[in-house]
């Protein structure tokens, strides 16, 4: 079974038939989303009624998307959130990685493996242990000192919290995959030329970092956008889109969600063509330069 | 020389403690507050019975009930049952795709269709599994499609069952089989599988001496991972199996948030997590490798 192999046709052709129908249905009910976004009725789903632009567009009678406080209030908090995991997970992401690529310390190994864990650990579990030990903490704090602490309680703080415990562990392998193919000599170079410890890190590994920094940044961003495991057990009264979507689709929707899911999935390939392109810019760049 | 030399390199080497001290702080408060001292407390927590209001005894009561109540630990089975078999359901349609992807094409097209095989699966598993609902419905596009070809004359109901719960864990684990599976496979040296066919062996005994020894350590990882993100999904079941999906983690849910049970809940959640990190160890131990290994 290989290229170099003769094999008769009618394996050959069953083998890409095979490969056609597994495409057919990776991409079957992404397709069948977007169609029926545009579908005249008031559920998501067959017959097809006509073409409308009402799941979009409509303000009254029908609420379109555009006009859906609610929903892009929920887009709004999720990118709140998303933005907050990102801009922790980088800044811990990278201690962590000059942690385990340049010191030297006991139980380093031991401190790896730790860091590890959340990605093993189910993401519901990790929700339930982080809301009731952050209860336990701010009833203790209540009863014993009078202290009120709000962040501790459900609500959007312990959801980037949440999220934040297992996408840094993401953050940290990329960042530090990156940063194990630094040349330590061009840091040492920096240093010789009068540049101070921090003063080489900035200006000549940190430009290094840029690439894993924006790969880890898109795919803690994404991650948190999309959570739902983690996020179902911590949120409050103030739901991000994955809850909101969820909730909504539960109980019977009108295709209004269908919209969202087409807008959303245009801006992903959009996004995710961009970075593609931009990555091979930046390998061309370095291949020519 | 020496003498003076001295508190400049003990100032070094302080320098050096200093930064080694801050750069273990965040990574410690992470892991301290975030996931060990949280779990902890769970454990702690699914160890305390309830006696009154505000009053409480150490016990295993939590557990024992969830052995005693049927609905729970059948529950459990029951997740496990149909996680393992969606896992295996995954393994079985991944790999021929995973091999045609590593082996039968070169070049352009074969980043084409690895690329491709991975794009759903930047799209939220909600909108995918809205996707899903669509097309298994009671007005569904297969139920349409059925009695358009005049196969039966009643809608049919696909939703709510194991087998919507099954098409679904399948669909949003593929990619974490695939990419495994298009790894180990892409490393195998081609000249092996010519010369297995040299020897006189027919596909069938190069695909099982061969490939398939070959693509082990690929196979565990994906079954792994596969295994232990269905065990533990909550918004599938939930959503393709209806009211009574009767899901393990749907059951932690409705411990802590409907009935405001926490010590219930914490046992429960305990449970799943000694059995999801049995199969990791079971998983890793069978492939003679480390967490650390597998992920870097």
């Amino acid at each position: 079974m290989l290229t170099t192999i003769p094999q008769s046709r009618t394996f050959k052709l069953g083998y890409a038939l095979y490969v056609a129908l597994f495409f057919l249905y990776l991409f079957a009910p992404l397709v069948v989303v977007g169609i029926f976004a545009f579908n005249d009725s008031q559920f998501p789903s067959p017959p097809w009624r006509g073409f409308t632009l009402d799941w979009f567009l409509s303000s009254t009678g029908r609420i379109g998307i555009f006009h859906d406080d609610g929903l892009i209030g929920s887009i709004g908090t999720s990118i709140k959130v998303a933005v907050a995991v990102t801009i922790l997970s980088l800044i811990v992401g990278t201690m962590n990685a000059f942690l385990l690529e340049r010191a030297q310390f006991r139980g380093k190994s031991l401190l790896f493996t730790m860091m590890l864990w959340p990605l093993v650990i189910p993401g519901v579990i990790l929700g339930v242990s982080i809301l009731q030990f952050a209860s336990t903490v701010a009833n203790g704090l209540e009863d014993r000192f009078g202290i009120f602490i709000d962040f501790l309680r459900p609500g959007l703080p312990l959801v980037v919290f949440g999220q934040f415990s297992f996408i840094v562990t993401i953050a940290t392998l990329v960042i530090a995959a990156r940063l194990r193919k630094f040349d330590m000599t061009l840091e040492e170079a920096a240093r010789d030329l009068g540049a101070s410890r921090l003063g080489a890190i900035r200006t000549v590994t940190m430009p290094f970092l840029t690439p894993a920094l924006i790969g880890a940044g898109v795919i803690s961003f994404l991650m948190s956008f999309e959570n739902f495991n983690t996020t179902l057990m911590l949120v409050g009264s103030e739901a991000p889109v994955t809850i909101r979507m969820f909730t909504q689709i539960r109980d019977g929707t009108t295709p209004v969600v269908n919209a969202l899911s087409l807008l959303l999935m245009l801006v992903m390939a959009t996004a995710g063509f961009g970075l593609l392109l931009a990555n091979r810019g930046g390998e061309a760049r370095r291949d020519s330069g | 020389m020496s003498v003076a030399a001295l508190p400049s390199e003990g100032a070094g080497r302080a320098g050096l403690r200093l930064s080694l001290i801050l750069l273990l702080a965040p990574a410690l408060l992470w892991l301290g507050l975030l996931i060990i001292l949280p779990h902890i407390q769970l454990l702690a927590l699914s160890l305390k019975v309830k006696l009154g209001p505000r009053l409480y005894e150490t016990g295993l009561t939590n557990y024992t009930e969830f052995f005693a109540e049927s609905i729970y630990w059948s529950t459990l089975i029951r997740t496990a049952f149909i996680s393992i078999a969606a896992t295996a359901l995954t393994l079985l349609i991944a790999f021929p795709v995973a091999y045609y992807i590593a082996k039968m094409i070169r070049g352009r097209r074969k980043n084409l269709l690895f690329v491709l095989a991975l794009l759903p699966f930047w799209v939220s598993e909600l909108i995918r599994t809205l996707g899903w609902i669509i097309i298994l419905r009671e007005t569904g596009l297969i139920s349409l499609g059925l009695q358009w070809l005049g196969l039966i004359d009643q809608p049919v109901e696909l939703l709510g069952n194991d087998a919507a719960i099954l098409v679904g864990l399948v669909y949003t684990s593929m990619l974490f089989m695939v990419v495994p599976l298009v790894t180990v496979l892409d490393s195998l040296d081609d000249t092996l599988v010519e010369a297995g066919y040299d020897l006189g062996g027919n596909g069938f005994a190069v695909l099982r001496e061969i490939i398939i020894p070959h693509a082990m350590p690929g196979i565990v990882a994906g079954c792994i991972i596969v295994f232990m993100l269905t065990l533990g999904n909550i918004l599938t079941p939930a959503l393709l199996g209806g009211k009574n999906s009767l899901w393990f983690t749907d059951q932690i849910f409705q411990k802590f948030i409907v009935r405001f049970n926490w010590e219930q809940g914490a046992a429960f959640g305990f449970l799943l997590l000694i059995v999801s990190s049995l199969v990791v160890w079971i998983g890793l131990k069978i492939t003679r490798q480390s967490l650390a290994s597998t992920m870097t």
